[in-house]
């Protein structure tokens, strides 16, 4: 597991470590290839599946992921030497579901039409497996700024992952981005693909993603 | 033949080890193999089988059987249009018109199909398939004969990758490639796939008064009253009788351009049959529990639909073609003979199933054998298992 190399890595990490170094910047960089959360290690699926039919729901969902992992992995790890590893659990998902609260609420104010759209899925950030993964294999053995670096590159791999996901599903789709109609504006006449806009459509496409990826990068799982 | 053989052995060198063109040499011995004999021959030395019989000739003779619902289906392409329109027409000219709607779709089927299989073989570096001959011809026969070809091409684009290449190739895909193709369009472009699609009327063509393009299926399952009586009162004006049973058993009705004959499919279920191709117990079964279905909702279900005498499911929609060339796929379905029954009779009863109580899908031959392929697999698990522990008993140790 590459995660517990990169603990190991930084229990050995010296005091006197600029804000940027190199393996800071790996964790930022890391998950948005090798270690992408989504087509690596295969969390966060449903919610990727859920809300890629169009670009700003997906846009506005990778934002807030990104805020609440970020930040719920400061949190715990300022606190991990106080939490009692007996009931750590339930201290991650109450500090999770703070700032899923206050997302929340930030949506329902500002922009009420997404958050419908998103309706349970900003709900379910607290269970999101890619929040509570790196809160138990990250944020509680390392300090606050790299484990805000590692919510930050976490959220933005799966973010991207998103981006990519709505961005083929909106424009064939339904033939828009961000709803505005591509090809109805340059004059194509183009029959929006019916496959693309259905769950089992998204998977089939998330699935080519990770084919492409693995073929590029080379990545195979070890047995 | 000679001249053939002489231009493949002239550009030969290009192709091999060295030459410029290494890159294709699988194109290359692709072309070599489809036209000619190869003329490498087993070692003499170990265990060898002698049979005529190889994956080419194998498809060859799924093909052959085939032939009769093309040719039936051409025919009744063109026959449904000149009804439709309300004109009498030739033999001739409903062949023509027939050829002209179904030649291209097999053209672009097998073009694209083979386009994309040539182009995986050169990356991958492995000798092209025969498997994709059957494929390409499957794929028409399941198309109504007003399908858009660009449609055709995604499709086949689709199947092929993503239900055949992203599994490794011929004999490793889990559903069956054609179906695959289907369902794409099924979900992608439902509305040149279903509802009143399945007869070709032309542009602007003004059809007869009375006409309506209901399927025997839409019609079952809009019936309010009885369903027997609806298929015969319906069409009269325009084609009396179209929908009686023995038309529809000789499939003289629209549909998709192969699927529309019992008859034809019968006939190449026996080519396939005495052949060995296909196996006569999943052909047997596929029928066997759609009838089966169909009597014990006749004896518990309430609505019109479910109260259609049982035999008329076998004769309606594609049943017969997907039981006898979908249903018997070698590498989908499944491999032992015990399995073999359960997945026929599955897919009869889940086809009946999902007819009658789905209102979304009209026609259920090509879900249920989706289905029953990701089964397949699993159906094998435990018929060998359950032999395992037969003989393990047996056993005296």
């Amino acid at each position: 597991m590459s995660t517990e190399a990169a603990v190991a890595e930084e229990v050995k990490e010296k005091k006197s470590e600029p804000l940027l170094s190199k393996k800071n910047r790996k964790l930022i960089s890391n998950p948005l290839d090798i270690d992408n959360p989504v087509t690596v290690q295969i969390l966060g699926v449903c919610s990727a599946l859920a809300v890629t039919t169009q670009m700003k729901p997906a846009f506005v969902m990778s934002l807030g992921l990104t805020i609440v992992t970020a930040c719920s992995n400061v949190a715990i790890s300022a606190l991990r030497n106080t939490i009692p590893s007996r009931i750590r659990i339930i201290v991650q998902l109450a500090i999770v579901s703070l700032w899923v609260i206050m997302v929340d609420q930030i949506l329902k104010a500002y922009v009420y039409d997404v958050s419908k759209q998103l309706s349970v899925f900003v709900g379910l950030i607290i269970t999101n497996c890619i929040v509570m993964g790196r809160l138990e294999a990250y944020a509680m053995a390392n300090k606050p700024w790299p484990s805000f670096l590692d919510g930050m590159g976490n959220g933005l791999g799966y973010g991207m992952i998103l981006m990519i996901l709505a961005f083929v599903r909106e424009l064939f789709g339904a033939g828009s981005l961000f709803g505005f109609k591509v090809f109805a504006t340059l004059g194509i006449p183009y029959q929006g693909n019916g496959l693309l806009l259905l769950p089992a459509g998204a998977c089939i496409l998330l699935g080519i993603i990770i084919w492409v990826q693995r073929s590029i990068n080379g990545y195979r799982e070890s047995h | 033949m000679n001249f053939l053989r002489k231009q493949l052995d002239s550009v030969k060198h290009n192709f091999e080890k060295g030459g410029k063109l290494e890159k294709y040499y699988f194109a290359y011995e692709a072309m070599d193999t489809f036209l000619f004999s190869p003329n490498t021959t087993t070692e003499i030395k170990g265990v060898q089988v002698r049979d005529a019989i190889d994956l080419k000739r194998l498809m060859m003779t799924v093909i052959i059987a085939m032939v009769p619902c093309l040719i039936f289906g051409m025919w009744n392409v063109g026959h449904q249009h000149f009804l439709a329109l309300g004109q009498p027409g030739t033999v001739g000219q409903e062949f023509w018109i027939g050829i002209i709607k179904t030649l291209p779709i097999i053209v672009v089927s097998y073009g694209v199909g083979l386009g994309v299989e040539f182009i995986f073989a050169t990356i991958r570096r492995h000798p092209v398939n025969e498997g994709y001959l059957v494929t390409g011809m499957l794929i028409p026969l399941v198309m109504p004969a007003s399908i858009p070809l660009w449609q055709v091409a995604i499709a086949t684009i689709f199947a092929v990758i993503i239900g055949k290449e992203a599994f490794g190739g011929t004999g490793m895909n889990v559903l069956n490639v054609a179906l695959t193709a289907r369902a794409f369009l099924y979900f992608a472009y439902p509305s040149q796939i279903s509802g009143e699609v399945w007869t070709f009327l032309g542009d602007g063509a003004k059809t007869v008064s009375g006409y309506s393009g209901a399927t025997p299926l839409a019609l079952a399952a809009q019936s309010t009253g009885n369903v027997v009586s609806d298929f015969n009162s319906f069409g009269a004006g325009w084609a009396d009788g179209i929908y009686n049973f023995w038309n529809m058993f000789l499939g003289i009705m629209p549909g998709c351009i192969g699927e529309t004959s019992t008859l034809m499919c019968l006939i190449g279920a026996a080519i396939l049959v005495i052949s060995g191709v296909g196996s006569w117990k999943i052909i047997v079964s596929v029928f066997l529990g759609a009838y089966g279905m169909g009597l014990f909702l006749n004896a518990v279900g309430s609505n019109p639909f479910t109260q259609m005498p049982a035999q008329y499911h076998l004769v309606i929609g594609g049943l017969a073609f997907g039981a006898v060339f979908m249903a018997t796929d070698p590498v989908t379905a499944s491999q032992t003979e015990t399995g073999k029954w359960i997945y026929g009779l599955l897919i009869g009863i889940f086809t009946v199933l999902i007819r009658v109580f789905n209102p979304a899908y009209p026609e259920g031959i090509m879900l249920a054998i989706l289905l029953m392929n990701v089964f397949a697999p699993l159906i094998d698990y435990f018929v060998v298992g359950a032999n395992k522990k037969r003989r393990l008993q047996r056993a005296t140790v």
